[in-house]
């Protein structure tokens, strides 16, 4: 398209949006509202499934708590007798005390809440790494066959379950999303309709002096990529500081470790900015190609 | 230059608006389709501007079958073939000389040719001096000036007035045909539909009847030939 139309169709978008306040308010709000609950279930999506992957990531290992008092000789030969199961990729020796500081560690600013342990009872233990997580079972059954191996640690279970959630979440989302784009589509191709109404006239008169469909087509468009645009943003802006809120909530006035589970704020808007954008700019876009298909015809 | 060879043209709900039509228009004719009410003046128009299909038959427009066209490049034979209604149908929000450049404008004509084409063509229908106003200041033969500026902007090779005397009263309506005629010794082709009597009477030009979808008269220099 020529410059100067262009200068010509923004103009007139801008002229629709402002002769239609009250409707164009409520095509973004209706944005912004569809677009604000689809973030909230995106941070239930994206968190369920970054902690499931954090989980599957973490846990492909079985780990085996051993028995109090073994000798290290004894130790060792079990280590090597494990290494040898097969699925087993290796195989890797936690002594008591390593156990603690690690915990320490995890726990990070309450970590000294473990100084006051008078002694350490955490067992020692041999995280055994799965070649893959469906070998797991097998190799679960033979460690617990070893005598020196008190109790075998497993997380198959957790990460099923939280597979399945997120699965849940995600198809419960996914229906309750495109409910709401279908009926955001309907407010904004009526808003689209009234303008159009407004310009009937210089549409048909635009048609028999030869415009394109497109060169009619344009500004309304534009004016309903421009509604959804903002109500995009505004759905971003509300997800941003929602999220930051509970965010914090969650990592300071409960557990410091939720932090490491939960996405951080930035990843979460890197993730939903795009996805807003193009749905609030598209759904516009055909909301008001919707509206207009009847106009054309002259 | 624009030719119908046996138009049928059948709507849907069974009306046969058009049966055998058989026509040549010249260039730079000045032409008079004249008939009945729902003789199928309206659809012989609607058929030149592709706002209807033909059921059967081909329309030449320059040497293209426009039947054949597709919908797409409709606009483009609009640029080519442009028209003039009974009602006007100017943009009140607007003044003369913008509803006129209107026109070249969605065609994506550059300022400089509309700053020199719009105030030649409402000098040609007369209007030069009045180019800042607004419709609602003009009168009714003065609205049809405008308008027909506007259809003559972009140099259709035809125009075509549909009734454009209809609403005018008998002084007015002399003021638009004095224009269309000026317009046609400038080489415009023009296809002028009406039941203005008088006008045609007067006007001495080729007069095409339509009675029942059929030519019934076609001769140059011909009269209305109705009671009105």
């Amino acid at each position: 398209m020529k410059l100067r139309s262009i200068q010509y169709v923004l103009q007139q978008s801008f002229r629709g949006i402002w002769r239609n306040k009250g409707m164009s308010v409520a095509s973004i709000s209706s944005v912004a509202a569809s677009l604000t609950i689809l973030g909230l279930i995106m941070i239930l999506i994206l968190n369920m499934s970054h902690l499931a992957g954090l989980a599957q990531s973490q846990f492909d290992s079985v780990q085996a708590f051993l028995v109090d008092d073994l000798e290290p000789a004894d130790i060792e030969v079990l280590g090597k007798q494990i290494a040898d199961i097969s699925g087993v990729a290796y195989v890797q020796y936690e002594s008591k005390e390593a156990a603690l500081a690690n915990m320490k560690e995890r726990w990070g600013q309450q970590g000294y809440l473990l100084d006051t342990l008078e002694e350490n009872p955490l067992p020692n233990s041999y995280i055994v790494h799965v070649g893959h997580i469906s070998e797991s079972d097998h190799v679960v059954e033979q460690l617990n066959s070893f005598t020196e191996i008190d109790e075998v640690k497993y997380y198959r279970d957790i990460i099923d379950n939280l597979i399945r959630a997120a699965e849940l979440i995600r198809s419960v989302g996914l229906l309750v999303i495109v409910t709401l784009v279908f009926i955001t589509i309907f407010i904004i191709s009526n808003t689209i309709k009234l303008t159009i109404n407004a310009r009937k006239r210089e549409i048909n008169i635009m048609k028999y002096v030869g415009a394109t469909n497109w060169f009619v087509r344009w500004p309304f468009m534009i004016e309903g990529t421009l509604l959804g645009f903002i109500g995009a943003c505004i759905a971003l802006i509300l997800v941003y500081f929602g999220y930051h809120t509970v965010f914090d909530m969650v990592t300071t006035r409960f557990f410091v470790i939720f932090s490491a589970y939960l996405l951080t704020v930035q990843e979460m808007m890197s993730r939903t900015v795009m996805m807003f954008i193009v749905l609030g700019a598209g759904v516009g876009a055909l909301g008001s190609i919707i509206s207009l298909r009847r106009y054309l015809e002259v | 230059m624009i030719e119908f060879r046996n138009i049928h043209k059948t709507y849907d709900n069974g009306v046969h608006a058009l049966e055998g039509i058989n026509l040549k228009i010249n260039k730079g004719e000045f032409l008079f389709l004249v008939g009945p009410s729902g003789a199928g003046k309206s659809t012989f128009i609607k058929l030149l501007l592709k706002e209807e299909e033909p059921t059967s038959g081909s329309i030449i427009v320059d040497d293209e079958d426009i039947t054949i066209y597709s919908k797409r490049k409709t606009p483009y034979l609009r640029r080519k073939i442009s028209v003039v209604f009974q009602d006007f149908r100017l943009l009140e929000e607007k003044t003369l000389y913008e509803n006129v450049a209107f026109a070249m404008q969605v065609v994506g004509a550059s300022p400089k040719e509309i700053r020199r084409q719009v105030p030649m063509v409402l000098g040609m229908v007369g209007l030069s001096d009045r180019a800042k106003q607004y419709p609602h200041q003009l009168s009714g033969g003065e609205k049809q000036r405008v308008s027909i500026a506007r259809a003559i902007v972009n140099r259709p090779i035809i125009l075509i007035a549909d009734e454009p005397t209809g609403n005018l009263d008998p002084d007015t309506a002399w003021e638009v045909m004095k224009v269309l005629r000026h317009i046609s010794r400038r080489g415009t082709t023009i296809l002028m539909a009406t039941h203005a009597k008088d006008i045609v009477d007067v006007m001495q030009q080729r007069v095409v009847a339509l009675e029942k979808g059929r030519i019934v008269r076609d001769v140059q220099r011909g009269i209305y030939g109705y009671e009105t």
